[in-house]
């Protein structure tokens, strides 16, 4: 009595290899992903939650929690309505220096977000180029809300691009062609058209450009300032908290962060889930 | 009333698409673009459907000065090479395109809109597949939504980029005849490209012979058959038939035997 099998596939690796690559990638994952974000939930926890809740609480916490999602606020629309118009032009028209558009969207990625902090106070700094006709016109950039934003945004800038330039070069110029020959107008053509067919793109490089913007780290730390409960995000409070060596709040103020991230890849995961069918068909034809 | 194409040239960076094509076909006319890839003869029929735009030269069609309007305008219903239909919208949804998008005031009520969507179906052979996506369809059922999406805006002038040229065999002979018993019903103008002599001969009124962005004759295909202008023209009709005799007579050093027959240029006289 055999279960009946599955005729062997010439790609088929031997089980064993199979076994081996599976166990490598779970061992993997649990070590490097998952148990690292346990830890934040268990030290978070060590004093019972009623204490991570407080820690949550407390005016400081609230303005890094606040800060954070007025920043994520102004620059995942600006990034998603940059990144939509960079691929469009990219993607569908022919000119000189396309390649080196590509690759400068490309620079946040390359580029230490340290550096990019940086860039922000050589430029707005005081002793910077434009710092004393700031200073004289009351102009605050650099460890203000303008200068996080900004910091945030550069950094953040590819997420959109990066996933609706391929999209949009694999689907061409036809469909827009049909539609203004169907006597449809610019606009028109845009929302009717162009946009439901990147709309899946459109809404995972968002998702990712707001992870991201909530979780960046090292370019808001330059241009921030670190004044707590003004210019404090929640990665720079958790920071600051530590070195207090408040490691439940820390950790409390982490798990929130980890929590926002996670809730982004929940979402992610339930649309590509529920709309699967619709996904398939924009890809193919 | 006619379709009359006068001096229209085009070239892409320097390099010349069209040379200069002068071209007259009646009303309600089945004409064929016919040549190889790199004739032209694409760019001719996306100048004519207000895709592209030639450098110098005039169109006049239906009374207007057709190169002025902006295609959006024309009411010229294109028919794409691979079809281009909006992946994201039913076959309803795509056959309505047209008329939905028109200015409030021009726009049938829904109904109407339905109403016109169920005709276009029937006339196209698509009942009952209106709530499918094109996904969903075979190759043959996307070039009939295609056209009943062009057909849709009640077009001025039907333009057909190899219409079949994504199908398969089969489902092109099908379709051929179909599409030639639907032109005669609607009465349009059309203008369709193809590189295949048969399927320009057996469908059309008139063929326009393009080559390197000229037009080398344009006949009836009795006429084109029997009396072919130019060498290109007699060799390019010449694929995959017996080649005409009195071709080899007139100008026996000007072209090699058929392709085919062992080639090389054994068949000088």
């Amino acid at each position: 009595m055999s279960a009946p099998t599955r005729p062997r596939a010439a790609t088929d690796d031997h089980p064993l290899v199979r076994a081996v690559l599976m166990s490598v990638t779970f061992v993997f994952v649990a070590l490097f992903l998952v148990m690292p974000l346990a830890t934040v939930f268990a030290e978070a926890s060590a004093e019972g939650w009623k204490a991570a809740v407080e820690a949550l609480c407390e005016p400081d916490a609230v303005a890094a929690i606040e800060l954070t999602l007025l920043v994520a606020a102004i620059a995942v629309p600006l990034n998603a309505a940059f990144g939509l118009a960079a691929s469009w032009c990219i993607a569908k028209f022919d000119f000189r220096g396309k390649t080196l558009l590509a690759t400068l969207i490309d620079i946040p990625f390359s580029v230490s977000p340290v550096v990019s902090g940086l860039v922000y106070v050589l430029i707005f700094g005081l002793q910077g180029w434009f710092g004393s006709w700031m200073r004289d016109h009351d102009i605050r950039i650099i460890f203000a809300l303008p200068g996080i934003a900004l910091a945030t945004i550069f950094v953040t800038f590819p997420f959109v691009a990066r996933e609706l330039i391929p999209l949009m070069s694999e689907q061409g110029r036809d469909e827009e062609e049909a539609a203004v020959s169907l006597g449809a107008g610019g606009l028109r053509t845009f929302f009717r058209v162009t946009l439901p067919n990147v709309k899946w793109a459109l809404l995972y490089g968002v998702l990712l450009c707001n992870a991201r913007a909530m979780g960046e780290f090292g370019a808001v730390s330059v241009v921030s300032g670190h004044i707590r409960g003004q210019t404090n995000t929640m990665p720079l409070h958790v920071e600051a908290l530590y070195n207090d060596y408040q490691y439940v709040a820390a950790f409390a103020v982490a798990s929130l962060l980890a929590l926002l991230a996670l809730v982004t890849l929940v979402l992610k995961t339930l649309l590509e889930w529920r709309y699967a069918d619709e996904m398939a068909a924009a890809r193919s034809h | 009333m006619s379709l009359s194409i006068c001096g229209v040239a085009k070239a892409y960076d320097r390099y010349p698409a069209l040379k200069g094509v002068d071209l007259t076909a009646p009303k309600g006319c089945f004409l064929a673009l016919l040549g190889p890839s790199g004739s032209g003869k694409t760019t001719l029929l996306r100048i004519l459907g207000g895709l592209e735009f030639a450098d110098v030269g005039r169109v006049e069609f239906d009374g207007l000065d057709w190169l002025t309007l902006p295609a959006r305008e024309r009411r010229a219903g294109f028919v794409f090479q691979h079809f281009a239909l909006f992946r994201h919208m039913t076959v309803a949804g795509n056959i309505a395109f047209g008329l939905n998008v028109r200015p409030r005031r021009a726009r049938p009520a829904k109904a109407e809109i339905a109403r016109r969507v169920e005709e276009l179906l029937s006339l196209v052979q698509l009942e009952g597949l209106s709530s499918r996506y094109p996904a969903q369809l075979s190759g043959g059922q996307r070039q009939r939504v295609a056209l009943a999406r062009a057909l849709a805006i009640e077009p001025r002038i039907l333009l057909l980029d190899e219409p079949f040229g994504a199908l398969d065999a089969k489902v092109r002979k099908d379709l051929r005849h179909w599409l030639r018993a639907l032109h005669e019903r609607l009465g349009l103008t059309t203008v369709f490209v193809t590189h295949d002599q048969e399927e320009a001969l057996g469908l059309a009124d008139l063929v326009a012979v393009l080559n390197e962005g000229r037009i080398e004759q344009v006949a009836a295909p009795a006429e084109l058959r029997a009396r072919p202008a130019s060498p290109f023209v007699a060799d390019f009709l010449g694929q995959g038939q017996p080649v005409p005799n009195f071709v080899t007579a007139i100008r026996p050093a000007a072209r090699p035997a058929a392709r085919g027959h062992g080639g090389g240029e054994s068949g000088v006289a």
